[in-house]
């Protein structure tokens, strides 16, 4: 692969996610996940759906370790993240950007701030406490606030904008990690439907141009097919379904969410 | 209502708390007990006023001669409460951090926990004269005791505003791989600094008052010069005492909501 990269010596391997045999249990012997492997890379889009209580949200997070696998091994370009701890979990994780249901924004610091987050991973606390960014770093967030459409509002405090306005400073905040791969969970299930709309169009267009690999976990199984070239759907704890949004099916989803009289 | 169906007794719409009742009953009860046993008498009440009446006539006119002692226990005593409330509240910053039970493991909260609680344990009195047979008389013991006594009272309350922050934006910034003093800079303390300021400026309140207490057990401040005064039966320059004292606590409030107005 990449035998067409301009410098022969060693072009970077694609960004890339890849969950290998994931198994959580909170109880043991109850696994909440078990067994579940897939791959993503490039700008490809994967959608997560499945039922309120499946793990899906705990997928997303052993991803970034915030909660422990109970086994199975995550690698993020290549690189095996699992079991790393201090230092090298902070190093691992700024390669995985990830964007909140509530969008998780402190509402106090300015919209500049909450952008600058992003690079906290890259800055030393001291210069973080300061302000003091590094140039390049506060080029990078005024060109995406401009990108967002919110330049106009970069120095208000996070807790002056609308619902829509804070996702995008979520997505803009993890967009500045420059993430390997870009985690969303649930991003627009706080929103109205047009706005949900925008955001997914925002996710799906940054996470292109940026060629960053992007998992979303979403309820909204329309919402799902329309923007993702892939869906993943996730019941009884492993995959159920993996293919395009094309293949997916009433069957499928029968087995995904159980019964069917809401697919009326 | 002519032809309701057979009516329904849906028994009664609140519940009658007896327990509650009865307690009410057993307090009152026992107001009226002790004030028996202890002689509170409407007679003795009577005597009381009449008495209280020639002390407040003994204080005026209020005695000016002595302005330049009452100036220099005055300055004294606003020394003593500054400088307890700044290293009151700089030492309780990391001890309320500390003590905190969402940011810190158990075995770290528990000793700061405890040493908040030893200094909760004792009124400043107490401290006071403790200080005072340690240290010997004057401004030392009173701003000693002044500063236990301020990270009793804003170490604790520190604690608990941060126990009660959102750990929505401490999720993304650990997400985002930022180390553990900037997730403190930017998710937590910019949720609890407008309380802090609060805090801090009540504390600056209670050490004034505090302050003026502190001296009659000799450990500086305007105290020592009220209590004498008290001893030789000086009620003029006693009323001066409390009004400079009245008013200097309602300076320092006024001055504690302007400082608050700026950090809104």
């Amino acid at each position: 692969m990449g035998t067409t990269a301009p410098s022969p010596a060693k072009s970077p391997p694609a960004r890339s996610l890849r969950v290998d045999k994931l198994c959580k249990e909170y109880v043991a012997g109850k696994p909440i996940l078990s067994n579940i492997s897939f791959e993503v890379s490039g700008k490809n889009s994967v959608a997560i759906i499945g039922p309120s209580g499946t793990g899906k949200s705990t997928l997303i997070r052993c991803v970034n370790q915030l909660i422990p696998p109970t086994s199975g091994d995550i690698y993020v370009s290549g690189e095996n993240i699992t079991g790393l701890r201090g230092g090298a979990l902070r190093r691992a994780r700024r390669k995985i950007g990830m964007v909140f249901q509530e969008f998780n924004l402190v509402e106090r610091l300015t919209v500049m701030e909450n952008v600058l987050c992003g690079r906290l991973g890259y800055v030393s606390s001291l210069r973080a406490w300061l302000r003091r960014y590094p140039q390049r770093d506060i080029d990078m967030a005024f060109n995406l606030l401009e990108s967002i459409g919110l330049i106009d509002f970069t120095r208000q405090r996070a807790d002056s904008l609308s619902g829509g306005q804070r996702q995008r400073v979520g997505i803009a905040r993890a967009i500045m990690q420059e993430p390997h791969v870009l985690l969303a969970d649930e991003p627009t299930s706080s929103l109205d439907p047009k706005t949900s709309v925008e955001i997914m169009e925002l996710l799906v267009s940054l996470t292109e141009t940026h060629q960053i690999p992007l998992i979303i976990n979403i309820h909204d199984v329309e919402l799902a097919k329309r923007f993702t070239t892939r869906i993943i759907g996730i019941a009884r704890g492993g995959i159920v379904f993996d293919g395009p949004p094309a293949q997916l099916h009433n069957d499928h989803l029968k087995d995904i969410y159980g019964g069917e009289n809401w697919l009326q | 209502m002519t032809n309701t169906p057979a009516k329904r007794d849906y028994g009664r719409p609140f519940q009658a708390n007896w327990p509650a009742r009865a307690g009410w009953l057993i307090a009152l009860l026992y107001a009226l007990y002790a004030a028996n046993l202890l002689d509170i008498s409407w007679a003795r009440f009577v005597i009381g006023l009449d008495n209280g009446a020639r002390f407040i006539g003994s204080m005026f006119p209020l005695d000016y001669a002595r302005w330049q002692l009452l100036v220099d226990n005055l300055i004294e005593t606003i020394e003593i409460a500054i400088i307890a409330s700044a290293f009151g509240v700089l030492f309780s910053l990391p001890i309320g951090l500390l003590a905190a039970r969402n940011l810190m493991p158990g075995w770290v909260t528990w000793p700061f926990r405890t040493f908040i609680a030893l200094c909760r344990s004792f009124h400043p009195v107490i401290f006071a004269i403790l200080f005072v047979k340690a240290v010997g008389f004057g401004p030392l013991a009173g701003i000693l005791t002044l500063i236990f006594a301020s990270i009793g009272f804003i170490g604790k309350l520190f604690a608990e505003a941060i126990e009660e922050i959102s750990l929505k934006p401490v999720e993304a910034l650990r997400a985002a791989g930022a180390p553990f003093m900037s997730v403190i800079g930017y998710a937590v303390l910019p949720q609890v600094l407008n309380r802090f300021i609060g805090f801090s400026s009540y504390q600056l309140d209670a050490n004034l008052r505090n302050s003026t207490m502190v001296g009659i057990v000799g450990a500086g401040g305007i105290g020592g010069t009220l209590f004498s005064a008290f001893q030789r039966f000086d009620y003029d320059f006693l009323a001066t005492i409390l009004i400079s004292i009245i008013a200097l606590v309602m300076i320092s409030e006024y001055i504690s909501t302007q400082v608050k107005k700026v950090f809104q």
